[in-house]
């Protein structure tokens, strides 16, 4: 449906039965403007990216003449410029009176607007902690969630040896799935190394997922050129993520409920679900193996949970992306490519999950990790590649990467279109 | 304790369900239900819906598809099988051809959902009129009669076709009894192994007293079934069929890879493709698996009749859809259990042959079906909600 039917879907302009529609586009067009959208309310909302939608969402409330409005993670799929522009709309409405609850996972984004911050822990209120001043230290809230001083955000990674060239990947070129004419990956070329941790980082739809899905197995996209090295040999992996696993890749979604995990199925299953051949012969499973893995994963990834027939659908975000990672590397691949990995979940889960990525450096792996956190990326990389409007822009290594310098990069890239 | 009870009791619904719905009818049919020859006839008319619910599970799990096929595919096969015996081919020959064509026809229409992405549900609805309308062809809208004796005894739920007596039971069929013993003590050791085995690796059971209840009903239930049927003739052999797409079903979605693709892709098949699972091929199989059970219970429904007519399994898909939904199979697909399924053609089984016994039209019968389907929807869904 366009952006004019969403936004008055049930809330209909006109009178009885008949909607009028042009008072339903010129309004939608005026709260599309409010919230800094300059698209016509008549284009379909699948066709604008999820940092526009989440604003017509949010143009949508407006148009209610919401009093309340409660913004649940709305900045969770938008990168730092738009979730900026976003904060600042909350700003403003501010000013006009209305009265806003954010809930959120980005503690900038709490000090940032906030007048008051209430930390929620395994469902019960820890406490409320004025902001008035807008000045409010990162590590106060910090210590509400996790109920002790973190001291470091990220834990260090030391003494892992960084071999060989282990994935390459060059001249990569993808086209988009419905619009042919639009590439949404133009003559990318990176590499990794064993045990060398690379991040990827770059604004929202820069092309990082899409260039990501499509070395895995061309799940995304059309393969225009570019070639695969994988030590140092060519390989042309069938347009299957099953090829793709053989050649031991492994891509851990950004998406873990729509593309990741079977939220109705057991920890157990999900976790053996990319790898079931290993645990059976002639088709038939071992259950009593496929359950000593799941345990296995359980307790290296300190997943929180009573059993692991519990289904994954009840488990918090945290504990869910464990599972996801479980699965991947019970598929015991030498490349894992991660995207977002810590998107949504806790700090406390965030350090457990920057702890599991260093383990699996340690042991050799090469991991790519895709992220629009810069702390992070800096942090938690040995080098780090750039990615603007469907092009590598830049690469650096870690120790000479600043916040500045790779916003800087991207800056002087130009927006590409 | 309580919530154990309560888990139990939302967990096995429709077990509770088709108890009550057993004592029900016993006391309005003065006990007739219970007697052996009703068990009997229960089992033998019944017998197309266990395989074919067998089949549609795997369709339905994979995210609530259905094939509406069924029916028009059953008589099909009928017909083929009836012209085959009639023309003197052997029963190996008759039975190989239709379990073939039945294949054959769900590897078509498999073909077409699984790599040309037509929905399950135009595809065989294409399938349900083509094949209904071959039917007539072939049969020229004539009945054909069958006459071949050992086809009918091994196949048959028919007056004689029963497994014989080898121990020679006076007034009670012991190999029958026997043959029932044998399962209750296979299903006991088989769950104090599970048992042991998941005691040795430290796995606790959400209900270790609700296993074992049911361990012992199901051995209880085994018992009095074969114990009725020894007074009656026996063993009828369509159960033999039964009982055996049964155990090879329940064994496939239960413990094999191919089995669990099925459960996975209903739950998420974007993220199953991306685990590295062929999951096109998930439902080809699916379909294709369909198509060979409906040729099976072709052949079955064939044996029963002894005859095959253009207008036989009319109706035939709607019953194993309705058993799946009855016996907790989810409409969205990914959840859904063998056992459900027999519980849920058994339940229909039973209200149908309580009304006839009671002496209820069947117009009747078909509007209470109705309503005992959407109750136990409704179960499946109120339940879901609450656990939401």
């Amino acid at each position: 449906m366009s952006i004019g039917e969403n936004m008055y879907l049930g809330n209909e302009r006109g009178k009885k039965a008949a909607i009028d529609w042009n008072t339903t586009y010129a309004e939608a067009d005026k709260y599309l403007k409010m919230v800094g959208l300059s698209e016509s309310s008549k284009v379909l909302v699948k066709e604008i990216g999820t940092g526009k939608q989440q604003l017509v969402e949010i143009a949508k409330a407006l148009a209610k003449h919401a009093k309340l409005l409660i913004l649940d993670e709305p900045t969770s799929s938008l990168n730092e410029e738009d979730s900026r522009a976003l904060l600042d709309l909350m700003l403003g409405f501010k000013k006009q009176g209305m009265t806003m609850i954010i809930i959120t996972h980005k503690l900038n984004e709490v000090s940032y607007v906030a007048d008051k911050i209430t930390v929620v822990r395994d469902g019960s209120t820890i406490e409320t902690i004025d902001n008035a001043g807008h000045d409010i230290d990162e590590d106060r809230i910090i210590k509400g969630m996790v109920g002790r001083e973190l001291t470091n955000r990220f834990p260090k990674r030391e003494g892992v040896k960084i071999g060989a060239v282990n994935l390459e990947v060059e001249h990569w070129t993808v086209r988009h799935p419905l619009y042919p004419e639009r590439l949404v990956v133009n003559d990318v070329s990176i590499n990794v190394r064993k045990g060398e941790v690379v991040g990827i980082y770059g604004l929202m739809g820069a092309g990082r997922t899409e260039l990501a899905m499509s070395i895995f197995g061309q799940s995304y996209g059309i393969l225009a050129g570019g070639t695969l090295k994988i030590d140092g040999k060519e390989v042309h992996l069938k347009k299957s993520p099953t090829d793709a696993i053989r050649h031991k890749i492994a891509y851990v979604t950004e998406d873990r409920k729509g593309n990741g995990l079977i939220l109705s199925q057991s920890i157990k299953v999900n976790t053996s679900l990319a790898n079931l051949d290993s645990l059976a012969s002639h088709m038939v499973i071992d259950k009593d193996r496929e359950y000593q893995v799941a345990e296995e994963y359980r307790d290296k990834l300190k997943t929180k949970t009573p059993s692991v027939e519990q289904l994954v659908g009840n488990l918090s975000g945290g504990n869910q992306q464990k599972v996801l990672l479980a699965k991947w590397m019970f598929a015991e691949p030498d490349v894992l490519i991660l995207d977002e990995p810590t998107r949504g979940i806790d700090v406390g889960a965030k350090y457990e999950i920057y702890c599991i990525i260093n383990d699996l450096a340690a042991a050799g792996k090469s991991v790519i990790m895709i992220s629009s956190e810069l702390p992070e990326v800096l942090a938690m990389s040995d080098r780090i590649y750039i990615m603007n409007a469907s092009r590598m822009v830049g690469e650096m290594k870690a120790s000479e990467a600043t916040q500045e310098n790779i916003m800087a990069t991207i800056l002087r890239s130009g927006r590409g279109d | 304790m309580k919530t154990s009870v309560g888990g139990f009791i939302k967990k096995n619904t429709m077990v509770i369900a088709l108890v009550l719905v057993v004592i029900f009818f016993s006391v309005s049919t003065g006990g007739k239900i219970l007697l052996p020859q009703n068990i009997n006839n229960l089992i033998s008319q019944n017998g197309y819906v266990f395989v074919l619910a067998a089949g549609m599970l795997l369709c339905i799990l994979t995210g609530g598809n259905i094939d509406l096929s069924v029916g028009s595919v059953v008589c099909f096969t009928m017909g083929i099988g009836a012209l085959l015996l009639k023309a003197n081919l052997p029963v190996v020959v008759a039975l190989l051809v239709m379990l073939a064509v039945g294949l054959c026809v769900g590897m078509f229409q498999g073909f077409w959902i699984a790599w040309i992405s037509v929905p399950p549900f135009i595809a065989t609805l294409a399938g349900m009129y083509a094949f209904r309308g071959l039917s007539n062809v072939i049969l020229g809208g004539y009945s054909v009669g069958v006459n071949n004796e050992s086809f009918l005894k091994i196949f048959g739920g028919g007056a004689d076709c029963y497994v014989p007596d080898f121990l020679h039971g006076e007034g009670l069929n012991l190999t029958c009894m026997a043959v029932g013993i044998a399962a209750v003590v296979i299903l006991v050791l088989l769950f104090l192994r599970g048992q042991l085995v998941r005691k040795k690796m430290g796995i606790a059971s959400d209900n270790p007293i609700g296993e074992w209840v049911k361990t012992i009903i199901i051995s209880a239930l085994i018992l009095w079934i074969t114990y009725k049927l020894s007074q009656y003739k026996g063993i009828p052999s369509v159960l033999v069929w039964i009982a055996l797409v049964l155990l090879i079903y329940g064994y496939i979605t239960k413990n094999t890879a191919i089995g669990r693709y099925f459960y996975a892709v209903g739950g998420n098949e974007k993220a199953t493709r991306l685990s590295g699972v062929n999951t096109k091929l998930v439902y080809f199989l699916a379909y294709a698996n369909m198509g060979l059970l409906a040729g099976f219970a072709g052949t079955l429904t064939l044996a029963r009749a002894g005859h095959a007519e253009p207008t036989y399994g009319v109706g035939y898909e709607m019953d194993a859809i309705a058993a799946c939904f009855i016996g907790g199979a989810s409409a969205y697909g990914g959840v859904g259990k063998i056992t459900g399924i027999m519980i849920g053609a058994a339940l229909m089984g039973v209200i149908n042959q309580g009304m006839s016994i009671m002496g209820i039209s069947a117009n009747y019968q078909s509007a209470v079906k109705g309503i005992v389907l959407l109750v136990a929807v409704l179960v499946d869904v109120l339940s879901k909600k609450e656990n939401a």
